[in-house]
């Protein structure tokens, strides 16, 4: 089986979690802070939720679904901003301008304002993505495989949710190392359909586990 | 029996997988730095209970970490015990005198410290205006561990104009960051596993604590742990168990102690005396500050672990308790909210009324108390343990320094 020039490095994170100093209590003040708020903010209530639900996950994998439903109480905002799957846009910007839409006609339906009444406002954070080295590196697809089992779920995270799409840094993104390096543009191409929205850090390891194995075992390196 | 300190492998029994390896490879990147924590008190409470466990660690992983405590006067304390309630919302008076002491003993404290280091960490108010006389060298942090999310305007206000001079602050929740120019960190408190406090004990090292302790294990035992203090609600938790007693026999047992900096200790433990007064079946356990194995093995024979409070920083006893694989009670205040996952991991009550039908149902329904306490067991160790501490630290230094 072919052997990359290059190697390919695992990188875990930690997330340092920033407070902005800044809530919403109403709907509005929600769609007004996710107006104004850095890009970091609406990454720390998207897609960086799942490096925060490893072991208990809330109702929807998006902060702002979960407060509308759970703490406003407005399921149908709830609902409506959760079917929005962050892996879908480009750049966060088109995420913000979604999720603007998304709530500014909710509003436009109702003739009051949902707010909090006993449940706990809002809380605007955001995320700084701390990189560590794990030392684990794969030249080949098998050692690719067996570094996927082995690191630590916030180097899935980094690797797969996002954190390499954020910062399109191409020489730590696995499906690129893949196609050029090991030239397997269709795993790439498999890999890259997987969707993670719906699954968890530790099921989306499972899933592409299956995957890696499937191609080994096809190549005869079971 | 002095403890042997303790090594980061010798973590590795306890805490998820990688965790060690992680916090190996994230030290490498400040490895020789310095870090300083001042704080009030080098005995009782959870900031020193935390220093005590912690730096030790942060020696092993290559951090040259130090700990200076102030010193002040009885009136000092007084007026900071003013502030800690004043900025967890109780209305106080302060006045001129009491800010010129204030100011006073911190300028004392800033001559007589050494306070040089690349990180130097400030723990809660007391010492807060050290910054205003101290020579900085390194970046300096405000790590405020108590409520502060409806603080008294004017304490808050005379004590915001040291905070915005430090480089970031550091909160344990959310809901206590404020409207500050520096960057403000959420750091959650944690709790050391192999301390003392929360270790692994066998039935035999329980039982004979108990019998110690004059605790028959003959029914149930409700436990709260804390200081006594007004805003860990003793009398509500009394209140609570009577009405739970009318439908079920129970004990109720409260353990705690007072701190060097809490002058209002006394008076709430003697209030707590006599609503229990003529009852048996309530234990009022004043516990000096090194009782933690007494602390483990209350956790472990208790049924249901309860941490009533109506103001609370963190409330890391709640965390203690689980950790036991115990389910817990305890009031919608603090950081409470954030370690109870309502009817995962226990229950959040917002009456002594609350309390008590939860008390209730729980005694009733064994199996949903074994599995509550098994899933609390399993959050502690994904979310507050020493080693997510260490790296949330870690993190942040690296992150200040570059």
């Amino acid at each position: 089986m072919r052997r990359a020039g290059r190697p390919f490095l695992f990188i875990t994170c930690h997330e340092l979690k920033e407070m902005l100093g800044r809530t919403a209590w109403d709907e509005r003040e929600l769609l007004d802070g996710i107006e104004e708020v850095p890009a970091d903010s609406l990454y720390y209530h998207t897609l960086s939720y799942f490096l925060r639900s490893k072991y208990l996950a809330s109702p929807y994998p998006n902060d702002f679904a979960t407060w509308a439903a759970i703490q406003v109480r407005d399921r149908v905002l709830g609902e409506r901003l959760a079917v929005v799957d962050p892996f879908d846009y480009e750049d966060i910007e088109s995420l913000r301008s979604e999720l603007i839409t998304i709530i500014d006609d909710h509003l436009a339906s109702l003739p009051t304002i949902p707010r909090v009444v006993y449940g706990e406002p809002f809380h605007f954070m955001r995320s700084t993505i701390i990189e560590i080295p794990t030392g684990i590196e794969a030249r080949s697809l098998r050692e690719f495989r067996d570094g996927v089992q082995a690191v630590d779920l916030g180097a899935i995270f980094y690797h797969f949710f996002g954190v390499v799409r954020r910062k399109n840094s191409r020489h730590v993104d696995p499906i690129v190392w893949l196609e050029e390096e090991l030239d397997l543009p269709d795993l790439a191409g498999r890999i890259r359909r997987m969707n993670p929205y719906v699954s968890s850090l530790d099921g989306f390891r499972t899933r592409l586990l299956a995957v890696l194995d499937h191609v080994l075992e096809e190549v005869g390196d079971a | 029996m002095p403890e042997r300190p303790l090594r980061l492998d010798d973590y590795r029994q306890v805490v998820p997988s990688n965790t060690i390896d992680l916090i190996y490879r994230l030290a490498e990147r400040v490895q020789g730095r310095s870090l300083l924590h001042v704080n009030s008190t080098r005995v009782g409470g959870g900031v020193a209970e935390m220093l005590h466990r912690y730096i030790p660690l942060f020696q092993d992983i290559g951090v040259e970490a130090g700990w200076e405590v102030i010193s002040g006067s009885d009136a000092f304390f007084r007026v900071t015990k003013s502030f800690h309630n004043a900025l967890q919302g109780q209305e106080q008076v302060f006045t001129e005198e009491m800010l010129r002491t204030y100011l006073e003993v911190n300028r004392e404290n800033a001559a007589r410290l050494d306070l040089a280091a690349d990180v130097v960490m400030i723990h809660d108010p007391q010492p807060a205006a050290l910054i205003e006389y101290a020579s900085r060298k390194g970046k300096w942090i405000w790590r405020c561990h108590i409520d502060i999310s409806r603080p008294q305007r004017r304490a808050w206000n005379f004590l915001r104009q040291f905070i915005v001079k430090y480089d970031a602050a550091i909160f344990s929740l959310p809901k206590f960051s404020q409207r500050l120019p520096i960057p403000q960190y959420l750091i959650y408190p944690s709790i050391d596993p192999l301390s003392e406090k929360n270790r692994d004990l066998t039935g035999e090292e329980v039982n004979a604590i108990l019998d110690r302790l004059n605790i028959p294990r003959d029914k149930p035992i409700l436990l709260q742990v804390s200081r006594f203090d007004r805003f860990k609600d003793p009398i509500g938790v009394i209140n609570a168990y009577r009405i739970v007693k009318k439908y079920d026999d129970c004990r109720l047992v409260l353990a705690g102690g007072t701190a060097d900096d809490d002058p209002e200790g006394a008076q709430v433990l003697s209030e707590v005396m006599e609503a229990a007064a003529g009852d048996p079946n309530i234990h009022v356990l004043l516990l000096p500050p090194t009782a933690d194995l007494e602390i483990n093995a209350l956790q472990r024979a208790a049924t249901i672990i309860l941490q009533k409070s109506i103001r609370e920083g963190f409330g890391l006893t709640v965390a203690e308790g689980m950790w036991k694989g115990k389910p817990v009670i305890g009031g919608f205040a603090g950081g409470i909210t954030v370690q109870i996952i309502y009817g995962v991991t226990g229950y959040t009550v917002n009456s002594v009324e609350g309390c008590a039908f939860r008390i209730r149902y729980l005694l009733n329904n064994p199996e949903v108390a074994r599995q509550m306490g098994e899933n609390a067991r399993e959050y502690v160790r994904q979310n507050f343990l020493i080693t997510r501490d260490l790296i949330d630290h870690l993190a942040l230094m690296v992150s200040l320094l570059g």
